[in-house]
């Protein structure tokens, strides 16, 4: 995975379609411990709930500042689901898994 | 460092920036630490957002300090929007690169918390658009929407004293802004991060009537005013009223303005009042003191300058129609641009809205004469206390611009006693005072006015009876008698009675002058006359002399004859004998 740390558009795992089901766009500062923590544990959920329906895209916002505001990025790391629609956001290095179950709506909340 | 301020005063303590906001600079000697977070806090409406959006403005505008405008609450749009009526054009300013706007959005619904985070995504928001127009100016407003946006407050908290520490080390001048709490100065206790300067400002209604307060709570290495400063949000931004003017500054002209009512004139040494000074007219209902403000204001105005009258008792048609029948026409003033009359309820607005209103009328009119009639509409009974620093801004900065002010005062109370401690709170700061009071007497209502105070000038002390007639305004001595002052018909009745006793003095001089002339041609006559006497026994003396003589002739001749004839001696003797 550590191709897509520090490139804007570093796709990742199964088969890229043109448009995946599930877009989500992993926001980190740094190749940090928190953000390689993020971007395991987003990969090794997303292949375990969504094998082939899903693209990820890493954005550093060290290289690219400017975008943080596209997406209004406070905390890193950011998880945020552009598609299906309504825009969700997960913050934290997503090591609970539950929960970034719940927060991509793929597991009612309880 | 960025601090390019710092007056005199300041040059000891900590460096400072001017904020450029009206009278903010005056409290704080100087301005906002520089290089460090300020925290403004109050209740929403308080003006936060205003301040801090000023704070920026100013710094692009005036002082060639970028900046950058991070808001939480309201969008770029909005607050464009908002501070558009203050005047300010922030997308001009974002376009000339001078400041950047942020709009950071929080939605808790859409924010999932799993594991640790940080907020460097803000740092880096933050840090690129400092960089990106070389901001040295921040505003943060109102960060404390992150505690809403944001469930773990553990390392919220650990993250904006990361944030304030980061913001110094940047350098540059921020200012925070915080919700009122209800205990604490904010909600989230964003002062324990920020403790170099506390901001708090307040908005405040009494009887209806709304101000706005602002107090610097505390200035970490700095002296700064400690009470609470009334401020407005006007026209051109925030404007600062200190209680207390910092600084007695502006100049004094030593030239004379007419008042406009020529007597009026003689009572101040017979070239009226200095120019730039303020005048108080204060007296009970229907003494006149609206027509000499007219005065004041038409003398202007025939100077060719320009006045302003603030009417809170008349609209301009009544005043202009009320000043015709004492023989002052105000219409033509107006017509020419020469005159302006602003009429409206003063409570209309809030007060601190309304004396805005008046400072832009007169910063766009610039007039040399401004009169507010009466001042006592200003300021009601119960909140005077509230109303005379509002008062005395005004007042400075009528003065600092040089404009002649004339405030009439109603004042209820009669005697001269009440009307003088009523008056206490504007008074003093006034530099000549008149006093018209009513005088009743004999049946009848006199005005009388006279000079109480007049700072740096001769004034007469004399009470003066004050005449408003179809031909203009006119003083009158009043009588003074030995026990009391006389006016109206007992003056004319006394003026009569001087007159008449006068006129009786006359006669009877005259008539002894006659007298003495008659005496004296008299006695002239007589002198005549006994000359003529005197001629004439004189005539008769040299009669009966000459007839004497002529009559010895006569004899010695007839004897002669006589002797002849006998031709003898004893002629003459027989003669002799005979005439015995």
């Amino acid at each position: 995975m550590t191709k897509t740390a520090g490139s804007t558009a570093g796709k990742t795992a199964a088969g890229s379609p043109a448009r995946a089901e599930y877009e989500l766009r992993l926001y980190v500062a740094g190749y940090t411990p928190k953000a390689r923590a993020a971007i395991d544990n987003l990969t090794r959920i997303c292949e375990t709930h969504l094998a082939g329906r899903y693209r990820i895209e890493v954005i550093d916002l060290l290289i690219n500042p400017r975008l943080a505001a596209g997406d209004q990025i406070l905390a890193v790391p950011t998880l945020v689901r552009h598609l299906p629609e309504p825009i969700k956001k997960i913050i934290g290095d997503l090591s609970n898994e539950e929960r970034v179950l719940v927060g991509l709506d793929l597991q009612p909340r309880e | 460092m960025t601090a390019k301020t710092s007056g005199a005063k300041a040059a000891k303590t900590i460096a400072k920036v001017k904020t450029g906001i009206q009278g903010l600079d005056e409290i704080t000697f100087g301005g906002l630490p520089a290089g460090r977070p300020t925290l403004v806090c109050g209740s929403a409406g308080a003006g936060k957002t205003m301040l801090a959006a000023e704070f920026i403005v100013r710094g692009a505008t005036e002082f060639k300090e970028p900046g950058v405008f991070m808001m939480f609450e309201e969008n770029a749009d909005e607050l464009t929007e908002n501070v558009r009526s203050l005047g300010f054009d922030l997308d001009d300013l974002v376009a000339k690169k001078k400041i950047s706007l942020d709009y950071v959005r929080i939605e808790r619904s859409e924010i999932e918390e799993t594991g640790e985070y940080d907020l460097e995504g803000l740092f880096i928001r933050l840090g690129y658009a400092i960089d990106s127009v070389g901001a040295k100016r921040v505003v943060l407003d109102t960060l404390e929407a992150l505690f809403s946006g944001l469930p773990n407050h553990a390392i919220l908290r650990a993250e904006l004293r990361r944030l304030f520490r980061w913001l110094k080390d940047r350098g540059v001048t921020a200012v925070i802004t915080g919700e009122r709490g209800d205990h604490a100065l904010t909600r989230y206790g964003l002062e324990e991060y920020v403790a170099d300067c506390v901001i708090l400002l307040d908005h405040r209604v009494t009887d209806q009537i709304s101000t706005r307060r602002l107090r610097v709570v505390k200035y970490r290495g700095s002296a700064h005013g400690t009470n609470e400063y009334p401020f407005i949000i006007g026209q051109k931004g925030i404007s600062v009223m200190p209680i207390t003017s910092l600084q007695l500054d502006h100049s004094a002209s030593k030239e004379r303005v007419s008042t406009g009512i020529p007597r009026l004139d003689e009572m101040f040494t017979g070239q009226g009042v200095y120019r730039g000074s303020s005048v108080l007219i204060s007296g009970s209902p229907g003494t006149g003191k609206s027509s000499i403000g007219a005065s004041f204001a038409a003398a202007a105005a025939r100077r060719r300058e320009r006045a302003i009258m603030f009417a809170y008792e008349e609209s301009s048609a009544q005043l202009i129609r009320n000043m015709r029948s004492i023989g002052l026409d105000l219409e033509p003033y107006v017509k020419k641009g020469l005159l302006q009359i602003h009429s409206s309820r003063p409570t209309l607005q809030g007060l601190e809205q309304h004396l805005v209103m008046m400072h832009d009328e007169i910063a766009q009119f610039n007039p040399s004469v401004v009169v507010v009639d009466p001042i006592s509409n200003l300021s009601l009974e119960d909140s005077s206390i509230e109303v005379k620093p509002t008062l005395l801004r005004l007042i400075d900065l009528i003065k600092k611009q040089g404009i002649t002010a004339v405030f009439t005062s109603l004042t209820t109370d009669e005697n001269i006693a009440g009307a003088e401690t009523s008056e206490v709170g504007v008074s003093s700061l006034m530099d000549t005072w008149l006093l018209l009071r009513n005088q009743e007497y004999n049946g009848e209502r006199n005005r009388t006015i006279f000079v109480l105070k007049s700072r740096g000038m001769n004034h007469s002390n004399q009470v003066r009876e004050f005449v408003m007639t179809e031909n203009g305004i006119d003083l009158i001595d009043v009588y003074v008698g030995p026990d009391r002052v006389l006016t109206g018909t007992a003056r004319i009745a006394q003026a009569e009675k001087e007159l008449a006793a006068a006129e009786l003095r006359g006669r009877t001089h005259e008539r002894l002058l006659v007298e003495m002339d008659a005496k004296r041609r008299a006695l002239k006559a007589q002198i005549a006359a006994l000359q003529a006497e005197a001629a004439a026994a004189e005539q008769e003396t040299q009669f009966l002399i000459a007839e004497n003589s002529l009559q010895t002739k006569a004899d010695t001749a007839a004897a002669f004859r006589m002797s002849n004839s006998r031709h003898s001696s004893n002629d003459r003797q027989n003669n002799r004998k005979g005439k015995k």
